[in-house]
């Protein structure tokens, strides 16, 4: 990687435990505001906060081996790995679309993939763990939302518009063009909060990676310039997952006759 | 004989909704009849091919039905289901859409005249449209396409009288300008005599008599 980015990710600031323990106060509030409302969410609050305090730990230890071994294959393994959750992980939001893993799975692993290459490629940023690991867990985490709302979303709108699909294959259309308005709006489902989120970055709040790098005393114009990226970088991995995603899924609800499957009950 | 139906059955979950069905449909208008979950809608479904059964087999035209490209098939033996379903747009849109699939000249003032509707209604939006407009239009759709055979599905169940007579017109008017066969659902054996010249009649999706109009409805 070269230019700004590349010096501002060269910054680095130390966190204590005891900083980190601190912060536990606002999960308390959460919890209370909660209690005192009767959300009912407290139990859901207190794994939030354990689940997240041991998932990143864990992968700090991780990524940290992976930068010490510095070895490309390390990077492909964790990238792998992230990759099949994100699969599972979207697949329960799916549940009404049939078989929607296999679709997940080619989703997230072709916007990953095709995303880090073409990032790689163009030289934004150099092909190394200390890169690929960081971009790579927020293009697949990224993908893996907007793929898991655009499968809700056609799972949904198929059941809906289950007699307008089926009176359209009854004039003879193929699945592709009855089934094509439905996976229009799910694929629009999928990108438009990223989209939205892109067109107020900087008016109505600041993105997570910005105010880290601000945080850890980078120079805000590398700040924003890396942030820019990510942002650019990441609509092009949703865009490619919620397509894939939705263009492989939208199948799964026909027959090779082009009849529409009975829905499960 | 139109279609030839042998020993069709169809499940759903585990539970016969077709059993043991052998019925003959020759062309002109039949009307399959039957109470209310009978299995009458399958039937039609399983005509062109939007299911496909279980067990037996049905013929078109002395062909199995499974050797017809579904596509195909469904261009020339057109359904309409019973609840409306078109297209966003107007109504020609739709219409344009379905003679474009079949390959045929858009004519929307004739199929639309066809369908009891005035040509006028072409560039209305179906959205605004009131259900038994919305029929008639669909009826019209399937028409563009110039099929040789019409399913419908309960054409008049969602309507009141007026667009109930409305429609039997229509169907009555196709029936003397175009040479077309017409299949029909009805759960009204007054309907059956009214439009259809044979019956088909199921009872918890097994035949129970199928021949001339004043033989089954006697």
């Amino acid at each position: 990687m070269s230019g700004a980015p590349a010096a501002a990710l060269g910054t680095s600031i130390h966190v204590s435990v005891g900083q980190v323990a601190a912060s536990l106060a606002l999960v308390a509030l959460a919890a209370a505001i909660s209690f005192w409302w009767r959300a009912d969410l407290e139990r859901d609050v207190g794994i939030a906060a354990v689940r997240s305090l041991i998932q990143l730990t864990a992968i700090g230890y991780a990524i940290k081996l992976i930068f010490e071994a510095d070895t490309i294959w390390l990077v492909f393994v964790l990238l792998a790995v992230m990759v099949l959750f994100g699969a599972i992980t979207a697949r329960s939001r799916a549940d009404r679309v049939p078989r929607a893993f296999v679709p997940l799975l080619i989703a997230l692993a072709l916007a990953g993939a095709s995303t880090l290459g073409l990032v790689v490629a163009l030289g934004i940023f150099e092909a190394t763990p200390r890169y690929l690991v960081p971009v790579g867990g927020m293009v697949i985490g990224n993908a893996m939302t907007a793929a898991a709302v655009a499968l809700n979303r056609l799972g949904d709108e198929m059941h809906d518009s289950r007699p307008r699909i089926e009176a359209t294959l009854a004039l003879g259309a193929t699945a592709r063009e009855a089934a094509m308005p439905t996976v229009r709006r799910a694929l629009r489902s999928g990108m438009i909060t990223l989209v939205d989120s892109t067109k107020t970055t900087g008016l109505i709040f600041f993105p997570g990676t910005m105010v880290g790098m601000l945080l850890a005393g980078a120079n805000p114009t590398d700040a924003v310039r890396l942030q820019l990226i990510l942002l650019y970088t990441l609509l092009g991995s949703v865009s490619i997952a919620a397509l894939v995603a939705t263009g492989l899924a939208y199948r799964n609800f026909f027959t090779p006759a082009q009849q529409l499957r009975e829905p499960p009950t | 004989m139109l279609f030839e139906l042998r020993e069709v059955g169809l499940g759903r979950d585990g539970r016969p909704v077709l059993e043991g069905v052998s019925a003959s449909i020759p062309g002109g208008a039949t009307a399959i009849v039957g109470p209310s979950g009978s299995g009458k809608s399958t039937l039609l479904r399983l005509l062109n091919r939007l299911a496909d059964p279980d067990r037996g087999e049905i013929s078109y035209r002395g062909r199995p039905l499974a050797d017809y490209d579904p596509l195909a098939l469904r261009r020339e033996v057109a359904l309409v289901p019973q609840l409306p379903a078109l297209l966003e747009g107007t109504v020609a849109s739709n219409l344009e859409y379905a003679a474009g699939l079949a390959g045929a000249p858009p004519e929307a003032a004739r199929c639309l005249r066809l369908a009891g509707l005035d040509p006028d209604y072409a560039e209305r939006d179906v959205a605004k449209l009131s259900v038994g407009e919305q029929q008639r239009a669909m009826l019209a759709r399937a028409l563009a396409q110039r099929p040789r055979v019409l399913l419908l599905d309960e054409p008049t169940s969602a309507l009141d009288h007026a667009a109930r007579d409305a429609i039997e017109a229509a169907l009555s008017e196709l029936r003397s300008e175009l040479e077309i066969a017409i299949v029909l659902v009805s759960h009204d054996p007054e309907q059956a005599r009214r439009l259809s010249d044979w019956v088909v009649r199921i009872e918890a999706g097994r035949l129970v008599a199928c021949g001339a109009l004043e033989e089954v409805l006697a």
